[in-house]
């Protein structure tokens, strides 16, 4: 269950950004872009030991006090960012490997869609359920 | 993947109605293949991303190029493209000796100077597809005997 996701632009702007206690909103928006850094480093030719670099999950880019943030780059370069919960330690690496897998066949869908211009925001409803979906229910 | 007999009939049809939609005055020739261009390049987009969807990260341009000519052809043509060379500064020459799209149109030098127009949508399917890998490109085409042609892909460093 994750608590924020977001999909960045190969530019490196957000196309699609969202986050569910939508008080505290900014400092997801913050994490998020700070994360973008160590994914730069990650798919960089330099970090060669830290991820193998044939696989495009990316896995724990870094952890906070209270959050884990995991990431995963497609081959066009769009990258996925989740911010899950520190507390919620039933979460394994496969559930966000295949969350990830979701993220990337919705990702792929909005592409197609005759409707989207690539480069602008996701408004797709379809992905918005999707999101919903894997995002925690807080009440 | 459905009778490729589809998308080659489509494909004719939409080249005849790209040109037919053109007023009488302006039926020039730049236009019209740039709007075919254009077709392809949103296309080679799409494509691209559900084709690489489970592959693993390209290493390099040469990567990327030799997906280009083995599995991004064979999805769409059907066959691979016969010869790919390069002079490693950025341009490659794509030659395809049996080009699905023209096999049926003649087997020689007739129809030569139509030839261009029918090339236009996979110009772009390949700088679509190239731009959404990161890599921006032009790409031009060139026929010397059908069904033989040669894509050109000059790519442009930033």
């Amino acid at each position: 269950m994750a608590v924020c996701i977001a999909v960045i632009a190969k530019e490196n702007y957000p196309l699609y950004i969202r986050s569910v206690p939508t008080e505290n909103e900014l400092k997801f928006h913050y994490m998020v872009h700070t994360s973008l850094d160590v994914v730069d480093e990650k798919i960089s030719a330099l970090g060669k030991a830290l991820v193998d670099q044939r696989e495009l999950y990316l896995g724990l880019l870094y952890p906070t006090e209270d959050h884990k943030v995991y990431g995963y780059v497609t081959n066009s370069k769009v990258k996925f960012v989740m911010v899950v919960d520190s507390s919620n330690t039933a979460l394994r690496d496969n559930e966000i490997r295949s969350m990830f897998r979701k993220l990337h066949n919705s990702y792929t869908d909005v592409m197609c869609n005759p409707f989207y211009n690539p480069g602008d925001r996701i408004h797709s409803r379809a992905f918005d359920n999707m999101v919903t979906a894997m995002m925690i229910q807080v009440c | 993947m459905a009778d490729e007999a589809l998308f080659l009939l489509l494909h004719n049809e939409m080249v005849s109605g790209v040109y037919k939609s053109t007023e009488q005055g302006e039926v020039e020739n730049g236009r019209c293949i740039t709007k075919l261009e254009n077709m392809g390049f949103r296309v080679g987009q799409g494509l691209i991303e559900r084709f690489t969807k489970d592959t693993a990260r390209f290493k390099d341009e040469l990567d990327i190029m030799k997906f280009i000519c083995k599995d991004f052809w064979t999805t769409v043509f059907k066959k691979q493209i016969d010869n790919l060379r390069t002079n490693h500064q950025g341009i490659y020459v794509l030659q395809d000796n049996k080009f699905r799209l023209l096999t049926q149109m003649s087997a020689g030098k007739q129809y030569l100077e139509h030839a261009s127009k029918y090339l236009a949508f996979t110009c772009g399917l390949i700088r679509g597809g190239l731009s959404n890998l990161g890599i921006k490109s032009i790409v031009t085409a060139e026929v010397s005997s059908m069904p033989a042609c040669k894509f050109q892909v000059m790519i442009q460093k930033l």
